[in-house]
Order: structure tokens, then C-alpha cells, then sequence
């Protein structure tokens, strides 16, 4: 087995250990009958926290085997970031984990982590040589380090999505009720997303179509999910491919719409068979789960996590960023948009600690700004690295 | 100046919440807490406490966390407005006409309405520099406004506190110890908050065991090296203190280097490599053939001798050989170039052979360099070929029929030659382009047949020096320390006063990280036997909604 193989096993091997200490953790929940319910409780929670361990080592087995085939450190391209961001919130998990001894945490860390991983195996996964302006330490100083602020930045989202699945009362009709439903159909969407992917690739759907850019070029796309939306002046090349059902003008990517419209719709479609056979909202179904953490721990830990990530996130995001700028193209800041994306999410959070620390804003509100600035990370890594075209684009 | 004077008889500022010898409450709003507001520990603070003149105002304004947290929310959300489209700086177009078109043309009526608005170039906009300067402004008169009081108010701290105080401390205990310990209580305390690394002080029968204090200065650091790392920004404005400038140098080619006065470069050869990879996915999804490996330029460094004269280029002194790459810039005096565009294959010379149409003989060859045209090209007595016009990047005939020239670069060249050969002493002129010829006249004799070409590599690069580099650096690093400060350590205050009946009361305080102290103070409880604290704001939420989840199960 070459190594790069191993690399790939490994991965699997801590995707796999992620969804059983997920069902070890419901199972650590649900267990609570009075009659020696506490001690069963422990005996599941440590047991998932174990296996929890044992993925993330395999995980980091993933990356350091990756990184001696490939030469660089994985995070050079979608794939590589994006598996390399969920390593760091199951490790920033653990952290807290550990500092806090609450296992209900990883009730929703794990599968956001669990849904970041297999979005990230929808990117192309084999190893890429590196461009000149990648060629530095500071790839591998610079990405890590932001990478590790911002996921432990997105524990205090985690911390904050439980606190209002207990805190927010889904019996009354409310914005609140709306919002977070609104979260979790969002993650739906995701899972729809990463289905489509797996379901056209399993049955090797590929279409391919010629069409003209925006400079007027004739180019080449592959489409490996059925075209709904066609590049501009598109022309099918595949013998016996669909048509794009509607064309759109050269300014507008048709394959990335083509990507979310299909997500929305298979994530939809999942949402309402979710919907139908529960006759639930999720986050009722997910209220017997967090009924029993307490809030005001569930408010310091997210508050925590946000002074742990953001000294981390501001050193890497920021001041190691401006130090690699300056040493590659001779200025620390160009306003590219993801150094200001990256501004905007330091911004975001210096916003969360003054409304905390002046304004009181405690508890059900930090625990909304939380999952703001989550949103904000998503935002960086799905919208700016594939979408706004800069120095940073993956795309 | 106007006192505020607490029953214990100590004079406090105006504007005191706290008394800072007892701790009585000593506003109306105070007093009518359960648990007292212990930000900034109840000191005056000015903009709380002034709002007459005009300076107040501003004052208030600008100290107003409310006014920052705006702010910061205003420059966030106008920041993320100029990422909908592609900034003007990486806009390829050279003028304002041109960048005006390219947002219409690329982007419609929205790219010329955010155009017109200036967003396209909107961190260089004076409203974007006013807003980061109100934040700075805000930052310096916060800091003052809160810093001040709360050092005076840490720097005073008495041991022992009244009742008022104690009583309203989000953590509290009170009771009695087994009477064997009653004696030696805050001597056992004392030594175990030692072991805690707390710093303890002791007056008559009150402890006061402090940890981690400097810890509330962390945001005033920060926000020091905020401010010192905007002004370094501030600098780039001033003269002298930033050079960007950039230049195109051929190989084998020396030139002064624009913005380094005295300094020659000279480029030996540019390099391009690509990776010799199998393609990957991602390159056959966009249709790359190659991944770029390397761009190099191997260069001398020249200075000028000391007393050469401006422009002087003979007596060049060596200063360095190196070769540039991205990521490894050359870097000399404070100066720095960095490799920043190529252009591979440029034009550098033509050759045509002088030929006979019909019989296909040739004359000779003339070789022109397209950066330096001869007038005349002579290949013997009688024969010899002028260069009448060239026209260096041909873009077509205007409405005269005359050949244009789009720049001075050789990207398409044109030529209008007149051939001066034995049978035509007079010459006979010929326009020639790639793959045209026009001949004015009519029917030629000769021909200038194309022969041959040259091209040469081109290295694009930018010289920058930056003389606010230490001052970012300085600022960066104090923004760092005074984050990390304020973040991973923080100040935790425990009271205890023991009566003469022997009862304990037990006060806590921590500004942030409750968890921490609580797990303190269950060592202390269990170590010195004290009695059971309790969290006064503790589950009071939990109980509410653990009983509507109880309610809910009964039902179900």
C-alpha cells in the first residue's frame, strides 16, 4: 500500500470513528432512566470521547502521511483545507472536552465536523503540485494557524446551537422558532449537497459542453451532475447528454448554480421526508437530547471558546498573513477578498467580546452572534474560496 | 472638584458606583442589585459622569462602547461591500476610461452604478478612511475613558468590604466552620491560596486572595498596539517613507532601478518552470495543461560609484548576484524586488531575406531589432534596404489608409521598406506585417521575405521599501501580548471576613472564566472546611426551562 493510499484509509478510519462516537454520545444521553442512569451515562460518554480520540489520531495519520507524500503540508487546495478545518474542530472539541468534561458538546460537533469531511471528499482529492506563491513555510505557518482559530472560534457555534436548542422555546410561534429551524434545515442542505455529489459520481455521470466565456474564449466544462443551468452559448458535447435546461450569461458560473440549485433541492426533498416521518421540527427532535445540559456552563464555554480562538485566529488570519503578504508580493494588506473576508470575521468577533463585556450581552444572544460568526467562517470557506475570485481562490 | 462621600467616610469621585475603601453600592441602580455590576469595579468613569460642554459630548461619543460596536459593525458590513466585484487595483485597464467601461462591460448596469459609487476602489475612499479613523479615535477615547478609574480603583483595593458588597457578589458563602478549625480558618486559607498562586492579604480578621490582576489591563494593551499599527498605516501617506514602484527588464538588458536611486539591475536570464506532474483532476475540470513550478530572475545588483554622475553607467560597482523567486525577494538597503510578471517570447529581432521574386534569389539579410530600428540597412554598394516607417504593434489602416501603431511594444510588428537594389536604384517601397505585404506601387521586383526570428524573456518586477515595517511590527506584536493578556489569564478576587462569633463570609469575583474560580474555591471549601458557596445567578434559567421540560414529559 503506498502511502498516499494509507493517507486515505486513514481518513476513512476517523470519518468512520466520528459517526459511531456521534450514536455513543446519543447513546450517553438517552440512557437516563434513574436506576444507575448517571454512571451508564459516564460509561457511554467516555467510551465515545475514546473512540472520538482514536479518529482524531487517525486523522492527524491522515495529514502527516499526506504531507510526506505530497511534500507540503495538506492544506494547499479545497480538499486539503476544508478535511484539514474539520481535523482542527474535532481536536478544538477534545480541547474543550477536556477542560470541561461535557460530552453533549460533541453532539454537535461531531456531525458538523462529520458534514464538513464529506464536503470536502466532493473536491477533486489528488495531490497538487504547488504554484511559486505557494512555495513558503508560511503556507503551512499561516493556513494552520488560521485554520485552528477559526475552528475553535466555531466551537463557540456549536456551544451556542445547543444552548438554544434547550434555551428557545419551539411551542411558540417566533423568530427565534424560525432561525433555528432555519440553521438546521441548512445543514440539511449541506447533507443534499454532499448526496448529489455521491449519488452522480457513484453512477459516473459525466456531461461535457463547450461554451464561451466572459472574454469571448470558446472553453471546455465537465459537468458531473445533469446540467439545470448552462454556460453561456453552451453546446452540448457529450453524445446523448441532457441540454442545460435554461442558459445563463457568461458573468454567472452555470456549473456552480447548477451545484447549489441541486442542493437545494435534494437538501429540500430530505427535509421534508425528515419532516413528514418525525411530523417534528428537528429542533424538537433534538430538544429531549440537550434537555439536560446547563445553560450557563453551555454560555461560558462558548464564551471561552471565543477567548481562546480569537487571539489564535488574529495571529494567523491576520498577522501572519500581513508577514507572508509582505514577503511575497511586498505589501502586507491588498485588500484581496479573503484578506478582507478575514478582516471582516476579526471584526465580527471583536463585536461579539465588546457586546459581551459592556453590554451584557450573555447567554441567548451571544449564543446567536455565535452562530453569526460561524456563518461568517462558512461564508470564507464555501463563498470566497469558490465563488469571489482573488489571489486566494481554490476555484 | 465635587466628592462623593460613602458612610465609611471615604471621599469617592463623582460618578462612583462602588465605594472603593468598603465596597457599599452607592447609586440608587447599584443598591437595587442583586448581584452587583462589577465592570470597570464600580469606578467614576468620566463619560458616564460629564455630559455638559460640547467636549463632553464628543467625549461621550467616542467613549461610548455602543458608538465603537457601530463602528466596528458599519466598516464590516462596507468592507464586505467592495468584494461583490473585483477592486480597481486588480483591474488590468490603465486609465479611468477604461476601468469605467470594463465595470459596465463586465458587470451591466450594476458594475456602472458601483462604479459611479466609487466601491470599486472603496478601501482608498476619504468616507473608508474617516470611518477607520472615527474607530481608531474610538479606540484611544474608550481606552482613556474606562482605563484611568480602573487602574485607580485596582491600584486602592482594600481588604475588607462591607456587608452591601459581599452580599452582592455573584458567588457567596456564608456559615460556620467545625469549631476546631474556627481559630486558625484564614490561616489555613491563606496558606492554600498561596499554594493557587494567589496573592493574599490579610487585615485583622479580613483575607483578601487576588489572582492574575494585571490580566484587566489586557485590552488597554491591546488596544495600544491597535493604535500604534494605525498609525504606521498612517505613515504610508507621508513622503519618503514607501516606495512602490515597478519596472520591466529584458534579459541581458541594464537598467536603473526605479525608486532605488544609484542602483542598476541587470538581468542575466528569466526563468519559467512547470511541474512535470501527471494532470490532476482539477487541472482537466479548467483545462490547464501545466502547473507553474518557478519564476526566476537572475540578476545583478549594481550601485553607482560615488561620484558618478545621475545616469552614469560606466564604472558600475557589483553589489550582489542573486536570483529572484516569488516568496525570495532580493532585499538590499531596506529595499526589496520581488518577481512579479514575465512575459515569455517578446520580439526582439526579424530577419528578412532581401529576394528576388521571380528568381528566387537572395541579396542578403537584414536583421531588425524591434527595440532599436536602424534608419538603413546596408548590404552592399548598391544595394541597401531603408526603414521608412515602423509601426510596432500594427492595429490595422485608419480611414487615410495609413498603418497604426497601438503602443510602442513589439507585439505585432509592421515595416515599410524601401529596397534600394541595382535594378532600382530609387528604391521600391514595400509595406510589410506578418502575413501581409502591400506593395503602393504596384509590382515589386523584390520582396523582403520573412527569415527568421528572435524573442527574448521578459521580467516584471517591483521594487518596494517601507519604512513603517517596525512600527506594524511593534504594534502587532503589543496588539498580540495585550490580546493574549486579556484573553488566557484572568482576575480572580476572593473576600473573607471571619466575626468574632466565628461565622465566615465568603465573596468571589472573577471577571471572566467562572468555571475556574469555582473549581478554586471547591479547594479552598473542602481544604479549610469552609461552608458551601453558591452561585447567585446560577440555573436560575436552567430551573426554569428543566421544569417546563419536566411539565412537557408528564404530559407525553
Amino acid at each position: 500500500m503506498s502511502l498516499i493510499d494509507l493517507s486515505g484509509n486513514l481518513l476513512e478510519v476517523a470519518f468512520i470513528a466520528y459517526l459511531i462516537a456521534t450514536l455513543l454520545i446519543g447513546g450517553s444521553i438517552k440512557s437516563n432512566k434513574p436506576d444507575g442512569a448517571e454512571k451508564r451515562a459516564n460509561k457511554w460518554g467516555n467510551l465515545a470521547i475514546l473512540v472520538t480520540i482514536i479518529g482524531f489520531l487517525s486523522h492527524i495519520g491522515y495529514f502527516i502521511t499526506r504531507w510526506i507524500h505530497s511534500g507540503h503540508a495538506p492544506v494547499s487546495n479545497m480538499f486539503e483545507f476544508t478535511t484539514a478545518f474539520g481535523m482542527f474542530l474535532v481536536g478544538s472539541f477534545i480541547l474543550i472536552f477536556f477542560m470541561y468534561r461535557v460530552t453533549a458538546l460533541g453532539l454537535v460537533a461531531l456531525p458538523i465536523a462529520l458534514l464538513i469531511i464529506a464536503w470536502a471528499g466532493m473536491f477533486p482529492q489528488d495531490v497538487t503540485p504547488l504554484v511559486p506563491s505557494l512555495q513558503s513555510h508560511w503556507l503551512t505557518i499561516h493556513v494552520i494557524t488560521a485554520a485552528l482559530g477559526q475552528s475553535i472560534l466555531a466551537i463557540s457555534a456549536v456551544a451556542g446551537l445547543i444552548y438554544l436548542l434547550k434555551d428557545v422555546d419551539t411551542k411558540k410561534k417566533g423568530k427565534q422558532r424560525f432561525w433555528l429551524e432555519a440553521i438546521l434545515y441548512f445543514l440539511v442542505l449541506i447533507l443534499g449537497n454532499i448526496v448529489t455529489s455521491a449519488v452522480f459520481n457513484a453512477v459516473g455521470y459525466e456531461a461535457q459542453y463547450s461554451y464561451v466565456d466572459k472574454n469571448g474564449m470558446s472553453q471546455e466544462i465537465i459537468y458531473n451532475v445533469p446540467a439545470i443551468f448552462g454556460m453561456n452559448e453552451s453546446a452540448t458535447l457529450t453524445e446523448g447528454a441532457m441540454d442545460p435546461m435554461i442558459e445563463v450569461p457568461a458573468f454567472i458560473h452555470a456549473l456552480k448554480l447548477t451545484t447549489v440549485v441541486w442542493a437545494i433541492i435534494v437538501g429540500t426533498i430530505l427535509y421534508i421526508l425528515i419532516r413528514l416521518i418525525a411530523r417534528r421540527r428537528i429542533a424538537d427532535m433534538l430538544k429531549p437530547l440537550v434537555k439536560k445540559v446547563n445553560l450557563q456552563l453551555f454560555d461560558e464555554i462558548g464564551y471561552r471558546s471565543v477567548l481562546i480562538g480569537f487571539p489564535v485566529f488574529s495571529l494567523g488570519a491576520l498577522v501572519f498573513a500581513m508577514i507572508w503578504a509582505q514577503e511575497a508580493w511586498g505589501r502586507f494588506w491588498g485588500w484581496d477578498p479573503k484578506e478582507v473576508w478575514a478582516l471582516i470575521t476579526w471584526l465580527f468577533y471583536a463585536a461579539f467580546l465588546h457586546l459581551r463585556l459592556s453590554k451584557g450581552w450573555e447567554g441567548n444572544k451571544s449564543a446567536w452572534l455565535a452562530l453569526i460568526g460561524f456563518a461568517i467562517i462558512i461564508f470564507n470557506l464555501v463563498v470566497v474560496n469558490l465563488v469571489i475570485a482573488g489571489l486566494h481562490s481554490y476555484a | 472638584m465635587e466628592k462623593n462621600v460613602c458612610v465609611c467616610g471615604h471621599e469617592n469621585p463623582v460618578g462612583t458606583k462602588i465605594c472603593v475603601n468598603c465596597g457599599r453600592p452607592l447609586t440608587e441602580e447599584a443598591k437595587s442589585q442583586k448581584v452587583l455590576d462589577m465592570k470597570y469595579d464600580g469606578s467614576a468613569i468620566r463619560s458616564k459622569t460629564y455630559n455638559k460642554s460640547i467636549v463632553d459630548k464628543v467625549w461621550n461619543f467616542f467613549s461610548s462602547v455602543k458608538v465603537g460596536v457601530a463602528l466596528i459593525i458599519i466598516t464590516l458590513v462596507v468592507s464586505s461591500i467592495g468584494t461583490i466585484l473585483k477592486q480597481e487595483a486588480f483591474v488590468a485597464a490603465g486609465n479611468e476610461a477604461g476601468r469605467a467601461a470594463f465595470y459596465e462591460d463586465s458587470y451591466g448596469s450594476f458594475g456602472k452604478l458601483y462604479y459611479t459609487l466609487g466601491f470599486s476602489d472603496l478601501y482608498n475612499q476619504i468616507w473608508y478612511l474617516v470611518l477607520v479613523a472615527m474607530l481608531g479615535i474610538s479606540i484611544i477615547v474608550a481606552s482613556i475613558d474606562r482605563g484611568i478609574p480602573l487602574h485607580k480603583s485596582l491600584k486602592n483595593q482594600r481588604v475588607r468590604r462591607h456587608e452591601s458588597f459581599m452580599k452582592r457578589q455573584r458567588v457567596i458563602a456564608e456559615g460556620y466552620v467545625p469549631s476546631s478549625d474556627s481559630s486558625k480558618v484564614l490561616d489555613v486559607v491563606e496558606e492554600k491560596m498561596k499554594k493557587l498562586n494567589y496573592k493574599v492579604r490579610r487585615d485583622g480578621e479580613a483575607l483578601l486572595a487576588e489572582k492574575g490582576r494585571f490580566s484587566r489591563y489586557g485590552p488597554y494593551i491591546n488596544h495600544v498596539g491597535l493604535i500604534i499599527f494605525l498609525i504606521g498605516v498612517l505613515m504610508h501617506k507621508f513622503p519618503g517613507v514607501y516606495v512602490d514602484e515597478s519596472m520591466w527588464i529584458r534579459e541581458g538588458e541594464t537598467r536603473a532601478i526605479p525608486g532605488m536611486e544609484g542602483y542598476f539591475l541587470e538581468n542575466k536570464q528569466f526563468i519559467f518552470e512547470t511541474h512535470d506532474n501527471d494532470p490532476t483532476t482539477a487541472q482537466i475540470q479548467q483545462g490547464v495543461n501545466a502547473v507553474a513550478k518557478n519564476y526566476q530572475t537572475d540578476i545583478v545588483l549594481y550601485k553607482q560609484a560615488e561620484d558618478a554622475l545621475p545616469g552614469q553607467t560606466d564604472n558600475l560597482e557589483v553589489v550582489k548576484e542573486y536570483s529572484i523567486r516569488v516568496n525570495h525577494p532580493l532585499e538590499h538597503n531596506g529595499y526589496a524586488l520581488y518577481q512579479m510578471d514575465f512575459r515569455l517570447n517578446e520580439l526582439k529581432e526579424m530577419s528578412f531575406q532581401l529576394t528576388n521574386k521571380e528568381t528566387g534569389e537572395a541579396l542578403g539579410e537584414v536583421a531588425v531589432d524591434l527595440r532599436n530600428p536602424k534608419k538603413e540597412y546596408v548590404i552592399d554598394e548598391n544595394t541597401k534596404v531603408e526603414l521608412m516607417e515602423f509601426y510596432p504593434d500594427f492595429s490595422g489602416f485608419n480611414n487615410e489608409g495609413e498603418p497604426q501603431t497601438l503602443s510602442p511594444n513589439p507585439n505585432n510588428p509592421a515595416f515599410i521598406f524601401n529596397m534600394i537594389t541595382p535594378e532600382h536604384p530609387d528604391g521600391e517601397i514595400s509595406f510589410v506585417a506578418i502575413q501581409q505585404t502591400v506593395e503602393p506601387a504596384g509590382d515589386n521586383t523584390y520582396k523582403m521575405a520573412f527569415s527568421g526570428i528572435d524573442t527574448i524573456n521578459m521580467s516584471g518586477l517591483t521594487i518596494r521599501m517601507d519604512k513603517t515595517i517596525p512600527i506594524l511590527f511593534v504594534g502587532g506584536f503589543i496588539f498580540l501580548l495585550g490580546l493574549a493578556i486579556g484573553s488566557y489569564w484572568n482576575h480572580r478576587r476572593i473576600w473573607i471576613q471571619q466575626f468574632e462569633n466565628g461565622q465566615i463570609r465568603l465573596a468571589a469575583h472573577t471577571n471572566k472564566n467562572w468555571f475556574s474560580i469555582k473549581k478554586d474555591l471547591d479547594a479552598i471549601t473542602e481544604h479549610a472546611h469552609l461552608p458551601q458557596y453558591i452561585d447567585q445567578l446560577d440555573d436560575e434559567k436552567d430551573k426554569d426551562k428543566d421544569e417546563e421540560n419536566d411539565q412537557e414529559d408528564q404530559k407525553n
